[in-house]
C-alpha cells in the first residue's frame, strides 16, 4: 500500500518559501561581489566598428570591462542539451556581429550598480547599421546572411547550411501521402501562425560565480540544466570542466527558459578575469528581449478525410523562426509534427517535413510544451475546421479518429501506445463541461454569446534513449536517508515527489529522507529537468536505487543477525530474522556500516528510456464573447488528464491550472511586436500581458489516469503537456461563437470586434 | 542623506541616496523576502506595508519611507506561516517567487475587507502575477484561510 504516492503531499521546501526565506540566488550573493551588467545593442544587425571604453574604465568601482576583444574566439551554444547538441555552435561571449536587438556588446563589472550603469554610459560604440532579416517567411537564401561566419559549426546532421540562412530541415514520412489525399473527400489545406511566447518566469535569469579554495570556478545560478552549464561554460570560456562546479539552489520558476545558458557566462568571464564574485541579474526588459522564448512557428496543414469524417492523410509542413541564434531550433520543430499528428492513429499516411531559418529577430529557446504547443494549435485547429466542414460534432470526429492504447504510432519513432485513456479523458471533459447542451453556442439576454470549442493533446516523457535520470541514496547513523538528485527542482516539487517514491519504496516516513539537489561535484549526474522528464525518468532511477540499498540493508542486517539474506525480512525499520524473530533497527545498521566496515550503505543507479510514453488529454474551454467589444472572457475550462499514474495529486492539479492558464495568456492577449527596425515593443509585463487572476477564468481539473508499464508507479509526465490545449480550444470556441476562423495567434479583442465588423458589412 | 523609520517594528536609522528605491533599501537592510520581478509596477512581489497600506517596494523612493512604519514578510513571520501553510497544502506556491509579495497583499486584505466575496477578492489582488499557478490553488487557499477564520469566530 502506498503511503505517499498519488496522495497531496505538501512540497517539502514550502514552508521556507512562503514565509520568505532567503534561499534563491540573490538572496545568497557571496560579500564584495560586483555586479555585472551588459551594454546591449539597439540594432537588430550591426557591425562594430569601434568601441572606446577608456573613459568608462576610469569611473570609480570599475573593475572590468570587457568586449570582443578579450573573449575565446571559438563558438558554442547555450542550449542545455546533450552532448553532441543538435543546436549549432553559432554564438561568441561577444561578437563583433550583432544579429540581434540586445546582443550584447561590452561587459561590465563593478563593486555598484551605480558605477556600472555610470560606466555604461560612457562606452562609445561606432556601429556599422546593416539592414535587419525580420521576416522568417523571406529567411531562407535571403541574401541577408545572419550567421556568414566560416566557423559556424553543426555538430550533429540536422540539414544547417548558414549560407542559406538555414539551422535545420528535414522530413519524416511514412505512406504515400499524396495518393492518400487524392483519394480524399474532403482536405482542410490552411497555415497556421504563432508566435515568440516569453515564459515570464518571475524570477529573472541571473548568475554569480565565485573562485573556491581550489581555484575553480563556482557558480550559481537559476537553471533547469546544471550539469549542461558545466560543459556550456567550458565551451564558452575554453576551460576544462574539472574546473566548473555548477550548484542550483531554488528557482523562481522555469518553464523551459532555464534550459539554456542565458547569464551564466558573464559572471564567470569576470570572476576567471578578475579572481573576483560576480553576479548578473537580468532585468524584466532583458529577459524578454534577449531571453529564450518560444520559436515563432508557421504551419502549412493539408489535412484529408472522407465524407464519413475518417482522417486519411496528414501532411504537416513547419517553418521555425529560430531568430538570431540556434539554441534548441533543429529540436523543437521536431515536436510540432511528432507530437500532434500521432493523435490520429486511423490516418494511413503523414508527411512531416520542416526548416528551421534564422533571422534578426530574438533568439528561441525551450518554452513549455517545446513545438508541441505550436503543432497541436496547427493541427488541432484544422481538425476542428475539418469537423465544421463535415457539419460535424468535433467531440465525434475526434473520438472517431483518436489513438488508441495498443496501437503502433508511425509518426511518434514508430514507439508502441502502451498506456492511453484519451477516449475517456473525451468523455469526461465532454461531461464536465454539459457539452452536448451547450455546443456550439447560445446568445444571452445581454447580447453576449457563450459558446465552447474543443482540444486534444498529447506530449512526451524524457527524450527516449538520450536522457539519463540518477539518484543516489545515502543511509546515515541515524538510520535515516540522503538522496542527491541531479535533476532539478524549479517550483515544481521534483525534491518532495521523488522523495515521495522513495519513502513508498523504502516504506518510510517522508521525514526520514532528505533530498539534496543540485551541485556538480557531488549530484549524480542527471541532465536535468526538461523534456517531461523529472517524474518519469528520474522517477524511475529513484526506484531503481532504492532496490539496491534494500538489498544493501538487508544484507547488512543480515549478517548481524548471524542469518542468511533468506531468512530476514525488511520492513523498512527493522531487518528481522525470521527464524527468532531478533531484529536489529535501521539506527543499528547504520552505526554498523560507519563502523569498521568495507563499505557504508549507499546506491547510485541510473536510469534511462527507450521510449517516450506520451500523456494526453482533453481540454474544453467555455466562453463569453462580447461581439461589440470582442472581449473574450473564460467562464469555464474543463481538462481530463491521462498522465498516468498521478504521484502527487496536488502538485500535478497545480501544474494542470498553471499551464492552461500560460495557454490561455498566448491565445487572447501575449502579443509579439517589432518595430520595422527590429526593436521589440513587447519588452515589459505593461506590454506583454500575461494572464492576471482576473483573466484566468474558472479552471475545472479531473484525472483519467492510465498506467504506463514503464514509468514509476504506472506515471507518465504531466509538465508540458497542460499548455497544449488552450490556443485550439479557445480558437475553436471563438468560431463556434462568431463564425470567425483564427488561425494567427494571440486572437485579441480588436481582432475579433474588427472581424466582426467586417463580417457583417459582407 | 540619512533616514530614520520603523522597519518591522524596531527603529531603522539609516544613509540612503535620493535615487535609493524602497525596494533596495529594505534588501539591504536584510529583507530578502521582498524580490523583483518587473520594473514596472506590474507584478506586484515587491508588496510591503508602508503604514500597514500594501505599496509597490518598487515604485516607492526609500526617503518616502523617513518617520513611517514598513512592514516585510520578516516581520510578519507567524501571519505568514499561517496563511502560508493553506497556499502549501494546496501546492499552490510552486515556485514560491512571487508568494511573498502575495502573501503580504493577502494578508492586508483580511485586515480591509470583512467577509469578501469571490469578486473582491480577486480584484483585490489582481496585481499579483504568478506564472506557475494559473491563480485557482491561490483562490482555494484563501477561501479555506478565510473560513477557518469565519468558524473561529462562531465558536
Amino acid at each position: 500500500m502506498n503511503k505517499y504516492v498519488s496522495a497531496p503531499v505538501r512540497k517539502r521546501d514550502a514552508m521556507a518559501l512562503v514565509t520568505g526565506q532567503p534561499v534563491y540566488t540573490s538572496d545568497l550573493l557571496p560579500a564584495h561581489c560586483l555586479t555585472v551588467k551588459l551594454l546591449r545593442s539597439p540594432h537588430a544587425s550591426a557591425l562594430i566598428k569601434n568601441i572606446r571604453t577608456d573613459s568608462a574604465k576610469r569611473v570609480p568601482g570599475i573593475a572590468c570591462i570587457l568586449t570582443w576583444e578579450d573573449v575565446p574566439n571559438v563558438r558554442f551554444t547555450q542550449a542545455g542539451q546533450t552532448y553532441p547538441e543538435p543546436s549549432p555552435y553559432d554564438r561568441l561571449i561577444l561578437d563583433r556581429r550583432i544579429r540581434c536587438e540586445g546582443d550584447p556588446v561590452a561587459i561590465v563589472a563593478g563593486e555598484t550598480p551605480q558605477a556600472v550603469d555610470t560606466a555604461l554610459r560612457l562606452i562609445k560604440v561606432e556601429y556599422e547599421v546593416l539592414e535587419p532579416l525580420l521576416d522568417f517567411t523571406k529567411a531562407l537564401d535571403n541574401p541577408i546572411l545572419v550567421h556568414p561566419e566560416e566557423d559556424f559549426k553543426a555538430l550533429c546532421d540536422v540539414g544547417a547550411d548558414n549560407r542559406r540562412n538555414l539551422c535545420c530541415c528535414g522530413v519524416n514520412e511514412e505512406g504515400d501521402v499524396e495518393s492518400k489525399l487524392a483519394e480524399c473527400d474532403i482536405i482542410i489545406d490552411q497555415t497556421y501562425h504563432t508566435l515568440s511566447n516569453s515564459q515570464a518566469m518571475m524570477e529573472t535569469f541571473r548568475t554569480f560565480t565565485q573562485l573556491d579554495a581550489f581555484g575553480r570556478l563556482q557558480v550559481t545560478s537559476s537553471t533547469q540544466v546544471p550539469f549542461h552549464v558545466r560543459r556550456i561554460l567550458s565551451n564558452a570560456l575554453q576551460i576544462p570542466k574539472s574546473r566548473i562546479r555548477v550548484i542550483k539552489p531554488r528557482i523562481g520558476g522555469g518553464f523551459g527558459a532555464k534550459q539554456s545558458a542565458v547569464s551564466e557566462v558573464f559572471p564567470a568571464i569576470v570572476t576567471l578575469k578578475t579572481g573576483r564574485p560576480a553576479a548578473i541579474e537580468y532585468t524584466r526588459a532583458e529577459s524578454m528581449t534577449n531571453g529564450s522564448p518560444r520559436h515563432e512557428m508557421q504551419i502549412h496543414i493539408r489535412l484529408g478525410a472522407d465524407k464519413e469524417g475518417n482522417i486519411k492523410a496528414i501532411d504537416l509542413h513547419t517553418l521555425s523562426n529560430a531568430g538570431a541564434y540556434g539554441e534548441h531550433g533543429p529540436t523543437t520543430v521536431g515536436l510540432s509534427g511528432h507530437k500532434s499528428i500521432p493523435l490520429y492513429g486511423k490516418a494511413e499516411a503523414f508527411r512531416f517535413s520542416w526548416d528551421v531559418v534564422y533571422t534578426n529577430t530574438m533568439s528561441g529557446g525551450a518554452y513549455r510544451g517545446y513545438g508541441a504547443t505550436q503543432g497541436i494549435f496547427a493541427l488541432e485547429t484544422a481538425v476542428n475546421e475539418l469537423a465544421a466542414k463535415l457539419n460535424m460534432d468535433p467531440c465525434v470526429l475526434r473520438s472517431k479518429n483518436m489513438v488508441k492504447e495498443g496501437q503502433v504510432m508511425p509518426a511518434y519513432y514508430g514507439e508502441m501506445l502502451n498506456s492511453c485513456t484519451l477516449d475517456k479523458c473525451m468523455e469526461k471533459a465532454k461531461a464536465m463541461i454539459d457539452w452536448d447542451n451547450k455546443y456550439p453556442a447560445k446568445q444571452l439576454e445581454n447580447g453576449h454569446i457563450r459558446s465552447v470549442g474543443v482540444a486534444m493533446a498529447m506530449q512526451g516523457s524524457a527524450i527516449s534513449n538520450v536522457d539519463i535520470g540518477s539518484a543516489e541514496i545515502r543511509l546515515t547513523d541515524e538510520g535515516y536517508y540522503i538522496m542527491l538528485i541531479g535533476a532539478t527542482d524549479m517550483g515544481t516539487g521534483c525534491d518532495t515527489i521523488l522523495g515521495q517514491i522513495a519513502a513508498d519504496c523504502l516504506d518510510c516516513d517522508l521525514e526520514r529522507i532528505t533530498v539534496q539537489g543540485v551541485d556538480t561535484d557531488q549530484s549524480p549526474y542527471d541532465c536535468g529537468s526538461y523534456a517531461s522528464s523529472t517524474t518519469y525518468l528520474t522517477g524511475m532511477a529513484v526506484i531503481k536505487t532504492c532496490e539496491q540499498i534494500r538489498e544493501k540493508i538487508v544484507a547488512q542486517g543480515a549478517s548481524m543477525l548471524n542469518c542468511s539474506v533468506e531468512e530476514v525480512e525488511f520492513d523498512g525499520k527493522c531487518v528481522r530474522s525470521l527464524l527468532d524473530q531478533k531484529e536489529v533497527t535501521l539506527q543499528e545498521i547504520g552505526y554498523a556500516s560507519f563502523s569498521g566496515s568495507y563499505s557504508v550503505i549507499s546506491a547510485c543507479v541510473s536510469h534511462t528510456s527507450p521510449v517516450s510514453p506520451p500523456p494526453f488529454m482533453v481540454g474544453i474551454a467555455e466562453i463569453d464573447l462580447d461581439p461589440d467589444t470582442g472581449k473574450v472572457e473564460i467562464v469555464d475550462y474543463a481538462a481530463a488528464v491521462d498522465c498516468g499514474t498521478v504521484i502527487n495529486t496536488n502538485l500535478a492539479r497545480v501544474q494542470t491550472e498553471g499551464g492552461l492558464v500560460q495557454g490561455i495568456g498566448m491565445t487572447l492577449t501575449e502579443n509579439i511586436q517589432y518595430s520595422p527596425k527590429g526593436n521589440l515593443w513587447n519588452n515589459s509585463f505593461m506590454q506583454y500581458k500575461i494572464p492576471t487572476r482576473l483573466d484566468a477564468g474558472k479552471l475545472r481539473v479531473e484525472f483519467e489516469s492510465s498506467y504506463e508499464p514503464t514509468g514509476p508507479f504506472g506515471a507518465k509526465s504531466i509538465g508540458e503537456l497542460v499548455i497544449n490545449t488552450p490556443a485550439p480550444a479557445i480558437t475553436n470556441a471563438i468560431y463556434n461563437a462568431t463564425g470567425l476562423q483564427f488561425r494567427s495567434l494571440p486572437i485579441t479583442s480588436e481582432q475579433i470586434a474588427m472581424g466582426l465588423l467586417t463580417k457583417n458589412k459582407e | 542623506m540619512q533616514i530614520e523609520l520603523t522597519l518591522n517594528g524596531r527603529p531603522c536609522k539609516a544613509e540612503v541616496t535620493p535615487d535609493t528605491r524602497l525596494l533596495e533599501f529594505v534588501r539591504q537592510q536584510g529583507c530578502a523576502s521582498v524580490k523583483c520581478g518587473c520594473e514596472t509596477s506590474n507584478c506586484g512581489l515587491c508588496t510591503v506595508w508602508l503604514d500597514e497600506k500594501p505599496v509597490l517596494s518598487c515604485s516607492v523612493l526609500a526617503v518616502r519611507a523617513n518617520g513611517h512604519k514598513v512592514t516585510t514578510l520578516e516581520g510578519l513571520q507567524a501571519q505568514a506561516a499561517e496563511f502560508g501553510a493553506f497556499l502549501a497544502d494546496e501546492g499552490a506556491e510552486q515556485c514560491g517567487y512571487c508568494s511573498p509579495g502575495f502573501i503580504m497583499n493577502v494578508l492586508a486584505m483580511e485586515k480591509e475587507l470583512k467577509q469578501p466575496t469571490e469578486e473582491e477578492i480577486q480584484q483585490y489582488l489582481a496585481g499579483n502575477l504568478c506564472r506557475c499557478s494559473g491563480y485557482q490553488g491561490q483562490l482555494r487557499a484563501i477561501h479555506r484561510y478565510l473560513n477557518r477564520k469565519q468558524e473561529e469566530n462562531h465558536e
